[in-house]
């Protein structure tokens, strides 16, 4: 494999293990603002132990977000050094703003949160969980700003050989990245939602304090509802303004290979060994401009006629992204999507006090649910990205043209599969560690034992014993 | 002032706060296995970091993207062309922060013991990494004359850089055996206290060692003539100081000279480096300047607008973090420990 392309998998690896940990720290850490807040404000102690619990689950999900986001900063310099000095100027903006207004401000007041239990006043306290939640809620947009200009490019002038910032507003309020925002913030939601969901009911299948963990399996159950609605709205309205923005990354997740008015929806299509053909489809008459225009009518480019089209702008070139990939990674994003809106659905019916004694079975599978919200954010992202092919800034910069020229393909064989095997430890630990924590159940009642402190009163508690009042 | 200049200084504040503060936390990671003879007591040593290191690294990333920002040609060739020295750091830090979360999450001494060793090796790696790509750096890199970095990947490996990594190492183990001489209680403090002592000479002679080895190796002498000896005398008479101040048994002026020290480190580099910000050893005019490797004008003055709005800010709250943790730690409060 040439160092693009090794570059591209260690890029494309980094990024998704990244995001494993970043959407759920980003809806949990709002879950613990609100649990902690009901404790502020007088609603007693159980709220206090809640906030512990899944605070707790949050730092261990945060420490990995925190050492495998710096990777990311640093690879677009390192294997991407091209690129680096010819976006730098528009895109290490968002980035350079996002380390000091938003990492600085999580990490600073999560240190303040776990260690400050007894150094500062309740409001306090639960005023710097909110800050936390504040900043990583804003390094989520920051990020995705930067992000956007890559797949949307705006306020922005090619001089001197490279594009310079000319309107910071415009970058900071492109419509792809306010899309982008809306919808993965909402994903973080439904991925904190199905969390909380999945170990409050692994919990109350158990009957370990089943007040407390009530309490949240019916707020996870209210916020999942409106998060998942809130990512399909989200996801509509953000494939509608890439069709318009982006028409051949749209063309590729339908898998439309011809321009059509009106355009079939493709439910399940063959492609041919490439990966860029449709060879056969099972088609919805008309369903694509119907998702589209909201009428059966309306046209749709296909991924032939954007090819002649963008040869005739750009020059000779391949410039269609691994139709099937995306084509299969859009319906299985969406297909998710469908089923956590009715399981959310079905866990807030779940969730009334009368129905929970009744359908125990289905408390013992909830945990399961925990996974569908990953493999959502995971083809998602894919799906982006690859989407974005050819190029590294759509329209600008291609990414075969963007890779270091010093790298040797040994080296970054070398680098990959050392952040490889570090990241599959790092993994396991997490996994391991979290579950060990979300079994353990709620911090015992003494307010003098001091479990957000990490320090877990470890000496005394021992596996399957711990925490229960 | 000009917004190159002012960026200049702002991305060398950057990285001496960094230097200041993460500067402790990786003598602090380095140390902790050899002063800390047991479980409650490594945990002690940990604590005094616990609520900071995070933010502290911090000073890294914004670094790191401020150059992106404001230099973006000086990122890209530094970025690239330092990436097996990088590739280390990146491990090192990854390893060092997972393992600070994790030691304590689960009680078998093997377990912790294996996350020690990672949290030991992790500071010291990152803290050589970072010492040896700022010598490099400030002695010449192969870049050619498009900003781009044409060495191989063995050049960041030689004997210069390993006595800057040590010289670096060095520094930062005492900043962080005087910073636990003045967070820890009791023996623990009094040990951290000795360490700092005979730690003292070792950094000394490697500093010293790394002086003469910077005056011989780069054109410092040469640029910036007699006034470049301001630099390794001010080195030296920080070093001076804390061991003053450790025999009249002052640990937080040690302490302040230490972080004193720390910070001349990164200026006398920053100074030495000026105006250029990547040495081209292919030929001199090659070399990116803080003209040549800017972003454009309306960039750096939007950053600047974020940048005075802002830092005075992350440095009150964090300042105000360090001060609600005053407090000196002992082995036995379990309130507050890892």
């Amino acid at each position: 494999m040439d160092v693009a392309t090794l570059s591209r998998l260690q890029f494309a690896i980094t990024t998704i293990y990244h995001f494993f940990f970043v959407p759920l720290t980003v809806g949990l850490v709002w879950y613990v603002v609100i649990l902690e807040a009901a404790y502020a404000f007088g609603k007693g102690e159980v709220y206090k132990r809640l906030a512990q619990f899944w605070g707790r689950l949050l730092v261990i999900n945060f420490a990995v977000g925190v050492v495998t986001g710096i990777v990311l900063e640093f690879q677009f310099g390192m294997n991407w050094s091209p690129f680096a000095a010819y976006v730098g100027d528009v895109f290490g903006v968002p980035l350079a703003i996002e380390a000091l207004l938003t990492f600085f401000l999580e990490s600073t007041f999560l240190g303040i949160w776990i260690f400050g239990w007894k150094r500062l006043s309740r409001g306090m306290h639960a005023a710097a969980i909110g800050l936390v939640a504040v900043g990583s809620t804003l390094s989520v947009f920051w990020i995705l700003t930067a992000n956007a200009f890559m797949q949307h490019p705006v306020g922005y002038v090619i001089r001197s050989g490279r594009a310079e910032l000319v309107d910071i507003l415009a970058l900071a309020t492109n419509p792809r990245a306010l899309l982008f925002f809306w919808h993965t913030i909402s994903a973080g939601f439904v991925t904190a939602s199905f969390f909380v969901l999945g170990i409050s009911a692994w919990h109350l299948a158990r009957g370990t304090d089943g007040e407390a963990f009530r309490i949240s399996f019916r707020l996870s159950a209210m916020v999942g509802i409106l998060a998942t609605v809130m990512v399909v709205i989200a996801g509509d309205a953000q494939s509608k303004y890439v069709r318009q923005v982006q028409p051949m990354a749209a063309a590729a997740s339908e898998g439309l290979m011809n321009t059509a008015d009106p355009a079939p929806f493709s439910v399940v299509a063959g492609f041919d060994s490439s990966g860029k053909k449709v060879v056969w489809s099972l088609d919805i008459p008309a369903g694509l401009s119907l998702l589209y225009f909201m009428q059966p009518a309306g046209t749709v480019e296909g991924i032939n006629q954007l090819q002649a089209q963008y040869t005739a702008t750009y020059g000779p070139g391949d410039y269609s992204p691994m139709v099937a990939l995306d084509y299969w990674m859009f319906r299985i994003m969406v297909g998710v999507g469908f089923l956590m809106v009715a399981l959310t659905a079905y866990a807030l019916y779940l969730g009334y006090p009368k129905t929970t004694a009744r359908w125990p079975r289905w408390l013992q599978w909830t945990p399961l649910g925990i996974l569908l919200p990953y493999l959502a954010n995971t083809t998602g992202w894919i799906l982006t990205e690859n989407g974005r092919q050819p190029w590294i800034v759509h329209g600008l910069f291609k990414t075969e043209n963007a890779v270091s020229p010093n790298l040797v393909p040994g080296m970054v064989v070398a680098s990959l599969v050392l952040f490889v095997s570090f990241y599959t430890v790092l993994l396991g630990v997490d996994v391991f560690l979290l579950a060990r924590s979300a079994k353990m159940g709620l911090p015992a009642s003494e307010t003098e034992t001091e479990p957000g402190s990490k320090s877990l009163p470890k000496s005394a508690r021992k596996p399957g014993d711990g925490g229960k009042a | 002032m000009n917004l190159n200049l002012l960026w200049f200084v702002l991305v060398a504040v950057l990285y001496a706060g960094f230097f200041l503060l993460e500067g402790f936390d990786f003598g602090v990671g380095m140390l902790m296995p050899f002063l800390g003879k047991n479980d409650l007591e490594r945990r002690a040593i940990l604590s005094t970091i616990g609520p900071h290191w995070d933010a502290n690294e911090v000073w890294l990333i914004t670094a790191g993207g401020a150059t992106f920002a404001a230099f973006p040609r000086w990122y890209a060739a530094l970025f690239s062309g330092f990436y097996p020295v990088l590739l280390l750091l990146l491990l090192a830090l990854i390893a060092r922060g997972a393992a600070i979360e994790f030691r304590s999450r689960l009680p078998g001494p093997r377990w912790r013991g294996a996350w020690d060793g990672a949290i030991a090796i992790g500071s010291l790696v990152a803290a050589g990494t970072l010492g040896a790509v700022f010598g490099d750096l400030l002695r010449g890199t192969p870049i050619d004359a498009a900003g781009m970095y044409r060495g191989d990947w063995l050049s960041p490996f030689n004997l210069y850089s390993l006595i800057c990594a040590a010289a670096a190492v060095s520094l930062f183990l005492l900043h962080g055996a005087n910073f636990l001489g003045l967070k820890l209680e009791g023996e623990l403090g009094q040990r951290a206290r000795a360490a700092a002592s005979r730690l003292w000479f070792a950094a000394m002679m490697l500093v010293i060692g790394f002086l003469a080895f910077t005056f011989l190796q780069t054109d410092v002498a040469g640029r910036l003539g007699v006034r470049s000896l301001l630099l390794p005398l001010g080195m030296i008479l920080g070093i001076l100081m804390i061991g003053y101040c450790l025999r009249r048994k002052r640990d937080g002026w040690a302490f302040l000279f230490g972080g004193a020290t720390v910070v001349f480190y990164a200026a006398a580099f920053f100074l030495a480096l000026f105006p250029r910000v990547m040495v081209s050893s292919l030929q001199t005019d090659f070399s990116l300047t803080i003209y040549s490797a800017a972003s454009s004008d309306y960039t750096l003055r939007v950053m600047t607008i974020v940048a005075l709005l802002f830092v005075p800010v992350v440095v009150l709250y964090q300042a105000w973090s360090y001060w609600v943790f005053r407090k000196r730690i002992g082995t036995d409060r379990e309130e507050e420990s890892y």
